[in-house]
This record gives C-alpha cells, sequence and structure tokens, in this order.
C-alpha cells in the first residue's frame, strides 16, 4: 500500500514538473520586451539587511540615471523615443529572496533588464532564475571573478557587471605597488575564509614581480592580529598586502600602527569604506593605499564632474563608488538597447556583450569576452584618515 | 625576544576566552546546560559599553560596571524566560533552545542595530611601554589584570559567601539543596547572573582593546571558549580559567610557528583529542555517573 502511495506521488511530482517547465520554456524562448512606450528595467536591490548600505547606494545611482535618462527624452529604440520605468524590490541581503525576486521582476513585473543584487553570492543565486527568462542582469559589485562564468569555463549569456573582477584589480595592484611605488618585497596577510580575499591573493602573486616575503591568513570575524604582526615585524618587507574587507583590514592596521609598524599597507576595494578609518583610527590610517572603482579625485572623464554635481543636488551628500557603478549599469542598458535597435532582453545581453569604448563615470568601458569591463582601476592613498590623492592604473 | 612578546599576546588573548569560559562552565556545573548564548550576551556587553560611552559619556570604569549590571540582568532574563519552562525537560531540549535564544541574540541585533561594525568610543587613551624589543599596552596589562580581578573575585564569592554555599550544594544535587531549604531557582538565577555579567565585563574591554564591535562578534569567542571550559574541565572554575589562558596560547602559538591558515583547526582539534582522552577535561577528575 505504502510503495503505491510513493509512486503514486512521484508520479504527480513529475507531472507538476512537466507542466512548470513547459511554462519556463514557453516563457523562455523570447526574453521580455517592452510594450507600449516604457521599458521596464528591475531592480533586486539590498535595501535592508547587511548590505543595505551597498544595496541603497546602488538604488540611488539607479534612480539617479534613470531620472536623467528620461528627462533628456529617453533611449531610442530605432526611431522611436521610449521612457524607463524602474521597478525595484528588496531581496533583504538574502540569497533565496535574491532568486525568488529575480523570477518575480521577470515574470511578473516584465522586466527587460534587471540591475543587482549586488553581492556576488546573491548575484549567483538570482542568476539561474534570469538565465531561465532570458533576462540579462547587471551586478555593480560582485566582483568574483568566477560570477560570469559557467561551471565548464563558459560565458553566462545573462550575467554582466559594472565593476571589475577581483583578478582585474589584483594585477593593478600588483603593477602598482611593484612598478609606481617600487616596492620589490610584501607580505601578504590574507582572509581565510572568502573567495574573494583567495582571488586576490591567486591574482597578486601571478603578476607580482617581487618577492612574497611570507603569506599569513586569517579568519573573517577575527579582531586579534597581534601574533601575526609580531611574526612580520622581524621579516624584511616593504610594504603589507591585506586581501580583505574594511572591518578586518581596520583592525589589522590599528594594530600594526600601535605596534610601530609604519610601512605601507595596500589593499583592494574591500578598503573602500568609511569605517576603515573609524575603526583603525585616523592617525593610524596613514600610508594606505587601496583600488577602487570610482574616485572623485581622480576623474576619468569630462562625466563625472556632471554626475558628482547631479548627485550632490539630488541627494545633499556625495557619490560614493557604488552609486556610480550602478549608474553606468543604467547607462550601459541604455547603450545596449540603441546599438540593438530592440528592447528584447536577449537583443539587450547581446547588446551588453558587445559593449565597447562606453563613456562611463567609472571610466572608458570595453566588455571582455566574459562580461568583465575592461577600464582602469583607480588607486587612492589616505594619510591620516582622509584621501591624500587617487591615480588610474590602466 | 619575539617568543615572550608572543607570549603577551597569548596571555592577554587567553584572559578573554577564561573570562567568558568562566560563564560556561558556572552554569553547566549547575543546571548542566552549555549556554550557547553566553557569547553573544558578551556582545550585548560591548553594545551597552558603546551607548553607554557614546550617549552618557561616562568613563570606562563606570561603563564597565553598567555593563556588567546590564549583562546579569540579561542573564537571568533569559533564564527565567528561555531556560526555567524546561527546567524538567529532556537535557537535548534546552540545549536546543540555547542556540535559539543565540540565534534570536545576533539576528535581534543584527536588524536592530544593522551588522556592520562600529567603532567602540576610545574612553582610555592607548599607551605603549616598550622593554627593549618587548612592547606592552596599558589597555592589554588592564586586560590581563581586571581578568585576574573578576577571576578571583568570583572564587571568594563561591568560597566565602552563602550564595556560593547554596551554588555548590545545587550543582552537587538540587534535590537534597531544595529539602535543606535552598531556593534552587534564585540560586541558578544568581549563577546566570554572575557568569553573564563576566561575559559583560569582557565585551566592554573587547571593545576598548580592538576598537571594533558588531553583533556577530560573540559566535567565535563563544566557541573557544566553550572549548576553554571543555578543556579545563566542564564545571570546574579554575579549569576554565587554566583552559582559556591554554586556548590562548595554543591560537598564538599556531599563528606564530607559521600555521596561520590552521589556527582554528588547531583548537577545534584540542576539542576532539581532549573528549577522546580525557572527557574531564585537565583538571576533572573521572567520575563515575550512576545511572
Amino acid at each position: 500500500m505504502k510503495k503505491m502511495k510513493i509512486a503514486t506521488l512521484a508520479a504527480t511530482a513529475m507531472m507538476l514538473a512537466a507542466v512548470f517547465t513547459g511554462c519556463a520554456n514557453k516563457a523562455g524562448t523570447s526574453g521580455n520586451s517592452a510594450s507600449g512606450d516604457t521599458i521596464t528595467i528591475g531592480g533586486n536591490f539590498e535595501l535592508s539587511g547587511a548590505a543595505a548600505a551597498y544595496g541603497s547606494a546602488m538604488q540611488r545611482g539607479v534612480k539617479l540615471a534613470v531620472t536623467k535618462i528620461n528627462k533628456d527624452g529617453g533611449v531610442k529604440v530605432g526611431d522611436k523615443k521610449m521612457k524607463l520605468k524602474l521597478v525595484t524590490k528588496d531581496n533583504k541581503s538574502d540569497n533565496a529572496s535574491a532568486a525568488s525576486i529575480a523570477t518575480n521582476l521577470t515574470t511578473q513585473t516584465k522586466a527587460s533588464a534587471v540591475i543587482g543584487p549586488i553581492t556576488s553570492g546573491a548575484g549567483l543565486a538570482a542568476l539561474p532564475n534570469m538565465t531561465k527568462a532570458k533576462v540579462p542582469l547587471i551586478t555593480p559589485g560582485g566582483t568574483q571573478d568566477s560570477l560570469t562564468l559557467q561551471k565548464n569555463g563558459k560565458v553566462q549569456p545573462y550575467m554582466f557587471r559594472s565593476c571589475f573582477e577581483d583578478s582585474f584589480q589584483g594585477k593593478a595592484l600588483a603593477k602598482y605597488v611593484y612598478n609606481t611605488m617600487k616596492l620589490k618585497n610584501v607580505a601578504i596577510l590574507g582572509d581565510k575564509s572568502t573567495d574573494y580575499a583567495q582571488g586576490l591573493i591567486k591574482a597578486f602573486k601571478g603578476e607580482y614581480k617581487g618577492k612574497i616575503v611570507t603569506t599569513e591568513y586569517y579568519q573573517a570575524g577575527d579582531k586579534d592580529f597581534n601574533t601575526l604582526l609580531t611574526k612580520l615585524k622581524s621579516k624584511n618587507y616593504d610594504a603589507i598586502f591585506v586581501p580583505g574587507y574594511y572591518s578586518e583590514a581596520g583592525l589589522i592596521i590599528r594594530q600594526a600602527r600601535e605596534m610601530g609598524i609604519d610601512k605601507p599597507i595596500v589593499g583592494a576595494d574591500g578598503f573602500a569604506d568609511p569605517k576603515l578609518v573609524s575603526i583603525a583610527g585616523k592617525s593610524n590610517a596613514s600610508n594606505i593605499y587601496y583600488t577602487t572603482h570610482f574616485d572623485a579625485k581622480a576623474p576619468a572623464n569630462n562625466k563625472v564632474a556632471d554626475y558628482l554635481k547631479l548627485y550632490k543636488d539630488t541627494y545633499g551628500d556625495d557619490a560614493g563608488t557604488f552609486d556610480a557603478l550602478s549608474y553606468d549599469a543604467v547607462y550601459m542598458i541604455k547603450q545596449a538597447i540603441e546599438t540593438e535597435k530592440s528592447t528584447n532582453s536577449v537583443k539587450i545581453a547581446e547588446g551588453l556583450a558587445k559593449l565597447k569604448n562606453f563613456q562611463g563615470v567609472t571610466g572608458t568601458i570595453t566588455m571582455d569576452k566574459y562580461h568583465n569591463p575592461q577600464k582602469p582601476v583607480i588607486v587612492t592613498k589616505l594619510m591620516d584618515g582622509s584621501e591624500a590623492e587617487a591615480t588610474a592604473v590602466k | 625576544m619575539q617568543i615572550l612578546q608572543q607570549l603577551i599576546n597569548g596571555l592577554s588573548l587567553g584572559s578573554i576566552y577564561a573570562l567568558l569560559a568562566l560563564g560556561y562552565t558556572m552554569v553547566y556545573g549547575i543546571i548542566k546546560l552549555i549556554n550557547f548564548a553566553h557569547g553573544d550576551v558578551y556582545m550585548l556587553g560591548a553594545f551597552w559599553g558603546y551607548y553607554m560611552i557614546n550617549t552618557f559619556h561616562v568613563g570606562f570604569w563606570t561603563a564597565l560596571i553598567l555593563s556588567m549590571i546590564f549583562c546579569a540582568i540579561i542573564g537571568v532574563i533569559v533564564e527565567f524566560l528561555a531556560y526555567r519552562p524546561l527546567r524538567d525537560s529532556p537535557r537535548i531540549v534546552v540545549l536546543i533552545t540555547a542556540i535559539g535564544v543565540s540565534f534570536l541574540l545576533e539576528n535581534g541585533m543584527s536588524y536592530l542595530f544593522s551588522s556592520s561594525p562600529r567603532d567602540f568610543p576610545q574612553a582610555m587613551v592607548m599607551h605603549r611601554y616598550h622593554l627593549g624589543s618587548l612592547s606592552i599596552s596599558n589597555v592589554q596589562v588592564l586586560i590581563l589584570v581586571t581578568s585576574i580581578v573578576l577571576m578571583i573575585l568570583l572564587q571568594l564569592i563561591i568560597k566565602r559567601t552563602r550564595m556560593g554555599k547554596a551554588m555548590r550544594a545545587v550543582s552537587v544535587d538540587p534535590e537534597a539543596a531544595q529539602l535543606i531549604g535552598i531556593n534552587v531557582d534564585h540560586t541558578i538565577s544568581f549563577t546566570f547572573a554572575l557568569g553573564s555579567a563576566l561575559a559583560g565585563a569582557a565585551g566592554v574591554m573587547i571593545g576598548l582593546y580592538y576598537n571594533s564591535i558588531d553583533p556577530l562578534m560573540g559566535m567565535t569567542p563563544g566557541i573557544k571558549a566553550f572549548v576553554a571550559a571543555v578543556l579545563g574541565g566542564i564545571g570546574l572554575i579554575p579549569g576554565a580559567a587554566l583552559g582559556g589562558f591554554v586556548i590562548g596560547l595554543v591560537e598564538t602559538a599556531v599563528q606564530a610557528m607559521g600555521f596561520s591558515a590552521f589556527r582554528d583547526a588547531a583548537v577545534y582539534g584540542i576539542l576532539i583529542v581532549i573528549l577522546i582522552i580525557r572527557p574531564a577535561g585537565i583538571l576533572g577528575k573521572t567520575t563515575r555517573e550512576k545511572v
């Protein structure tokens, strides 16, 4: 009897599955197109939860771009001008809701393109649903290398980013340390527990021409680095490379400076948060270098000044990294629609992949074949807790 | 010279684990419960200290004492709401509840105050004392001394006061203790208050030392303190102190020897080894449990 029941259940489940896949296929053959005079763009934003700071910056940037584009007349599709409509949803910094919102935005809202989520993890979770619906996703902050790649090494057709990837900035940093700072010996103090830091270490080691004196590891959430720093003290090195996030990097800077280590400390975009300085202490945050996507001090082109002004006028605050990347993401979609002369999501994805010499506020972007933007990396230098200078590294 | 410096690093780390381990061990000694929410009480202590110093501009010592009082109250409330109704339930039920309380505190605080780290106000200016190439900061000395003073105080309370006597009686046999007129519920509440107060003190000191607090800060130290308590012999107060210092020193040694990637593995490895070889801990006596 029991066996019978299970068999019936299995059969029902299979039938249901067949019905569902049927639906998905039907929706997926063509992708989404605009209906009427408006093109719908979805926003899968982290508006609450752990990544809320990034998510709300993303929302500000996207909103600003959409308003600006509509004010300037809209998007030119063939010989018709169409307005953009933004539909945003809060994924609560949760991977599961990022995935369900991806489905919602593509099947219910019928968005032609979606911006966000901003973190790599949530991006990976949302991607299968985006691919199923054949709608491109642009993440402004997902820097993980593997994000745009399938398991077999081929590119994910519907995943794009407006930021550069981890290995790109790791390499740029290695070049900067060796060529510009002229430092020949580096000690690495890296986060063992995140893919982000692992990717950076690998890229840095591959590119750096000097000597890596030692590589030590810590875990995200660690608070005590005295032991590792005491160990470094006796070694001969010119700079410390800290691949990791600001919460630990701030503590490393603080404890190193308190211990009397005044060598340069370099890092990647994980440093780019005002909290870095507040945790490290103003006087300790000197001689710190990190790569970043956008810096008002090193404008990529003449669009930056306008952007900074527009942002300040709208929000009364200074523009940051992630709003600028999100702003660019919207314009990338606009560019793709205009070159393809279509609002169809499959076409937009094709257009995004072909993006070349696109003038964004974060630099001139050309998409490589893995959907990673090729653009200059900015290195920012901190002295006494504030930005002293910023340079673009090619 | 580097070895001496690392010894100082290890001891100041160990004293925090020891303070936390004391809370675990006291609660276990009395009601045989591993209170997994203990690390989160430590986090609450740090946040309370943060608000006291930032909002009311109290000094460090006042903040320390206020945090200890606050955490003592939290400890009693947690016991009253979560553990007391389960007094007669199987141990596993209470254990799972403890994990639940821990999640509630962590995620509740993340929800209310966001999970991004915040910088702890510098209520005390950091000085470094140098002795040749050795260097120690006033905060490190403060942590070490305060921890030791609190541990001695605790030992005095347990050995010299009536309440301490009651605690020891309840830990040996709660029913017999009740028969001779000890209020078991009060005694258990008092134990939670004491243990949580120590956690609160640790929270404020850690906040001052590292200058960074966040709602998940209690997670890893909590588990490591648990390892320390088991290592020293769970239920034994001197054991917890010893275990804490040993864990701190082991972590430091592993990193100093160049195996920084295996630091946590070493700590948890110790837990496994000690459970296999000497489940009663370093100071524990093996007793047969009556079934």
